[in-house]
């Protein structure tokens, strides 16, 4: 305290001392809706807390090299090697396929967004269409997947699965795409054009080249949500207990592998669908992170 | 740092500013004219930016083109390269006849106007890649060379912009590491490489350091002798160091620029015929 | 005045100076020549085009194929599929409403419980609550959660969430049968549990956008408020909710989009019977969970189109409800600048 002769506070109702607390009545709500407020943020990330430790706890035990590379053993055998090599190999080669149609077209989609007739008509109902898209449930696109290649080929394969997902990935390269190119200041695209290089060459030697980082990003995070995806597969790429015999036959998933199995009656597929688990969200917390230090690199340079 | 160099350029221009007219006014009869204009009037939308505007630009002489921000010279500059073309809903009228050819003909190929009539901006903009590729980058696009006609040209063109004694050990280094007075004699040297007939600068030096602008200024001189250059500056004394020929725009309430005045830079800075151009020259140096 | 200077100030303009007349260099032309790889540049441009269309073709091709699709259970049923609450297979009658009712109040159920979580979070890691670097983590584990696949969610559902909850569903029941929501015995699935989980996945999209919101309020105004003596709690409710009411809504109407689509977690916790009961604790079926469980099986025709038909519904839904969010945040946006 500053130990100096404090003028009197004058007599005055309405002047409040300054030291007073508030009136109970504002203290309680402050109090309340902070403790409140917390507690809410608490509950909001107790699940995915839940989740990591369950998965951990109920998958890790069973995850041995044995697993990662065998078939699944039939029910009740005993002392056969019990696996899910087939599904890791499934998910591959759909979110390969995914990945073969959506990045042209997404990575064409975000060209054409960022570098053609940015502000036209034409590009803000594609950019609209393209934002829609993503909000389509995958299920609908699987549905969609269904009828276009299921119906007409007359089976299951992987490439309705890779099909289904590819147009799941396909708005988000394409904003990300967008996005990633806008980055790209503009100035390098009149250096680029002042140097006499034609659309052709400014957008890939200099637009695409610098905005790669941010590119891969994008995809990065569309093979995420990709690989994860079950209810797209369900009912077009279906599954099967052995390898994958080609792209037209049905094809087992990891995905679809964990349906299945967590709603199995045998407690040992339903360890399976742990372990598999265990493998699918490494998968997609890898492809996060690699992407999260794919983004830091631009930042930095 | 060679301080000297200064000296030598304030000591050249000043003494030659008064005794430059009477070289200028002869001077026309033997000049070629690279570049010329006739009522070019350059549209935003249906915004007129710049009102028919009509001068000549001399092959190898440096034409500076000053006035007031706003009044248009930037947008007059780039309508010469058409860039601006790219950067917002732009419309021409009038001629421009680059060595006899109208370069607004529907037949033009727009990458070669750009790489005969080459530009350097107003902020350096090297591309995020080696100091190298950035110089190679214009040769490239133009097509196929071999390695060592590229790294002929690639090191001709940095020897022409001064920079090639600071860079030579360093060619595979980012261009981002330079000084932004390096940056900016890179982004020359890269505009040279292509081996322009012609160099647009728009206000070149407005983001460097005055030494990196005398270095700039400086090499201007040597360049001059193989191209023919057209630099827009706000900055007035640069205009009367580095250039032969003046040209002086403006604008009014109605916010469209006009050629006010054009001649030899020694009249148009000692005996300007336009009242506005004195005003702004005296206002200015005063 | 510039309209007289026709000719330029400096010199007369004389034909000799022109360098086409004095023997023209090749080097100069600006036409194209032969040989120009001008296709490259036009190709170029084709291409650019056509994928971008037939990106946005995808999502008209799609509303056709599956309108297509559901074409003989439209022509069977009309609208009445809409209002009808039979479905069975073996009969081939066919009535979607179970359906639309357990994905209507999964939904709301979900959107229930996260908004006011999602808001909670976006508050705690927008305002000076805690230090920056214990917000930014909590926003990211947050946003962590969508990144986990539903089946994962689903079975932990099943394996942890279901048995978890079991004694307070029976609580429920035992203390307040007598409400109709709770009127019903659980056993384990219900639409309860759907709804809680669906609340576990969209709190993420309430929450970061929410978070967005808060965040490009300009900071004036919260110091407005403040130095009028409101409370922090106060500006909160009072200045800081009410001007991004349109973001969070937007944010809210996407989290509802979202949850009305979720397939996986929901089909494995609700039971997928469908039926019509206003108790939460009864087994349920959505739209998704009955597109997920039947269609791999389905073949005959009419299954199929009642399916796609139903698929229809749900499209028609997502897609109104997307677009409606993406129009409130675009508002916000521009209230914003």
């Amino acid at each position: 305290m500053i130990d100096r002769a404090s003028p009197p506070i004058p007599e005055d109702s309405s002047l409040e001392e300054l030291q007073s607390s508030l009136p109970i009545g504002r203290t309680i709500f402050t109090i309340g809706m902070t403790v409140l407020a917390f507690a809410f943020t608490g509950l909001a990330l107790l699940p995915l807390l839940a989740i990591l430790f369950a998965i951990l706890r109920q998958g890790l035990p069973n995850l041995n090299w044995e697993t990662l590379t065998s078939l699944p053993a039939p029910v009740g055998m005993e002392g056969v090697a019990n696996g899910f090599a087939n599904a890791t190999l499934g998910t591959l080669i759909m979110v390969g396929i995914a990945s073969l149609i959506s990045i042209p077209f997404g990575l064409m989609t975000g060209i054409f967004l960022s570098e053609f007739s940015r502000d036209s008509k034409v590009a803000s109902a594609i950019r609209f269409i393209t934002t829609v898209l993503t909000g389509i449930p995958s299920v609908i696109v699987g549905v969609f997947a269904y009828a276009v290649v299921v119906l007409t080929t007359g089976g299951f394969s992987a490439l309705a699965g890779g099909f289904a997902l590819s147009i799941l990935m396909l708005p988000v390269v394409a904003l990300t795409t967008e996005e990633a190119l806008k980055l790209v200041p503009i100035s390098q695209r009149l250096a680029s054009a002042a140097l006499g290089s034609n659309r052709f060459q400014t957008t890939f030697k200099i637009v695409v080249a610098t905005a790669l980082p941010g590119i891969t990003t994008g995809i990065l995070l569309a093979v995420a949500r990709a690989a994860g995806e079950t209810a797209p597969l369900i009912f077009t790429a279906l599954f099967s207990d052995n390898w994958p015999t080609g792209l037209s036959d049905p094809t087992p998933s990891l995905s679809v592998l964990i349906y299945n199995y967590a709603n199995s009656p045998f407690s040992e597929q339903n360890e399976l669908a742990w372990t598999a688990s265990v493998v699918l969200v490494s998968l997609i917390l890898l492809i996060s992170v690699l992407s999260r230090l794919v983004t830091r690199r631009i930042i930095k340079s | 740092m060679d301080y000297n160099a200064s000296d030598k350029i304030v000591k050249r221009i000043y003494p030659e500013v008064k005794d430059l007219s009477a070289v200028s006014q002869s001077a026309p009869e033997e000049l070629i004219t690279a570049l010329k204009i006739r009522n070019l009037s350059c549209y935003y939308g249906d915004k007129k930016a710049v009102d028919s505007v009509s001068m000549d630009i001399y092959q190898g002489q440096i034409t500076a083109i000053i006035g007031p921000s706003g009044c248009g010279k930037s947008t007059f500059i780039k309508a010469i390269n058409r860039i601006s073309e790219l950067e917002a809903k732009v419309r021409f009228e009038g001629d421009v006849e680059f060595f006899g050819q109208n370069i607004y003909n529907r037949r033009v190929n727009l990458n070669k106007l750009r790489r005969q009539i080459g530009m350097v901006f107003q902020k350096p903009n090297p591309f995020p890649i080696s100091i190298y590729d950035n110089v190679a980058y214009g040769i490239r696009v133009a097509g196929r060379k071999s390695r060592s006609e590229l790294d002929e040209f690639v090191e001709s063109a940095l020897r022409g912009a001064a920079i090639w004694d600071e860079v030579k050990d360093n060619l595979k280094k980012s261009a981002l590491g330079l000084s932004g007075g390096q940056q900016q004699r890179l982004c020359i040297a890269r505009a040279l490489a292509v081996k322009p007939k012609m160099l647009l600068m728009d206000e070149p030096c407005s983001a460097l350091d005055p030494i990196a602008t005398m270095k700039i200024e400086e090499l201007l001189q040597t360049l001059r002798e193989e191209l023919t250059i057209a630099i827009v500056t706000h900055n007035m004394q640069q205009a009367s160091r580095v250039s032969d020929y003046t040209a002086f725009f403006n604008t009014d309430e109605s916010r469209i620029g006009q050629l006010i005045e054009f001649g030899p830079t020694a009249k148009i800075f000692t005996d300007a015929t336009n009242p506005g151009t004195r005003d702004y020259i005296a206002g200015r140096f005063g | 005045m510039m309209k007289e200077q026709f000719e330029p100030a400096g010199k007369p303009d004389s034909g000799k100076t022109s360098f086409v007349k004095n023997g023209f260099d090749a080097d100069f032309a600006l036409t194209n020549g032969t040989g120009e790889n001008l296709w490259l540049d036009q190709g170029f441009t084709w291409l650019v085009h056509g994928f971008a269309y037939g990106t946005a073709f995808v999502l008209f091709w799609l509303s056709w194929v599956i309108f297509q699709q559901a074409q003989p259970a439209i022509a069977h049923f009309g609208l009445g599929f809409l209002w009808g609450s039979t479905w069975n297979i073996g009969e081939l009658t066919f009535g979607a409403l179970p359906f639309i009712y357990g994905t209507l109040v999964s939904s709301a159920l979900a959107l229930f419980i996260a908004v006011p979580v999602g808001v909670a979070v976006a508050l705690i890691t927008s305002e000076d609550f805690l230090p920056p670097w214990v917000r930014s983590p909590i926003a990211f584990v947050v946003e962590l959660i969508a990144a986990i696949p539903s089946v994962i969610i689903g079975m932990w559902g099943i394996f942890v969430l279901i048995p978890f909850l079991l004694p307070m569903q029976q609580w429920l029941y035992d203390r307040f049968s007598w409400v109709p929501l709770f009127s019903t015995p659980p056993s384990g699935p219900s639409l309860l549990v759907a709804g809680i989980v669906l609340s576990i996945m969209i709190v993420p999209t309430v929450a970061a956008i929410s978070r967005e919101v808060l965040l490009v309020i300009p900071k004036e105004l919260r110091s407005a408020s403040m130095s009028l003596g409101a409370t922090r709690w106060e500006t909160i409710f009072r200045v800081l909710l009410p001007s991004g009411t349109s973001g969070i809504l937007g944010a809210s109407t996407l989290a509802l989009g979202r949850a009305l689509g979720e397939t996986m977690a929901v089909t494995m916790v609700i039971g997928n019977s469908p039926q019509l009961n206003p108790s939460l604790l009864e087994l349920g079926s959505t739209i998704p969970s009955v597109l997920a469980t039947q269609f791999a099986e389905a073949l005959d025709k009419l299954h199929i189109g009642a399916l796609m038909y139903l698929s229809l519904i749900l499209f028609a839904i997502t897609f109104l409800v997307n677009i409606a969010a993406v129009l409130m945040v675009r508002v916000f946006g521009h209230q914003q600048i």
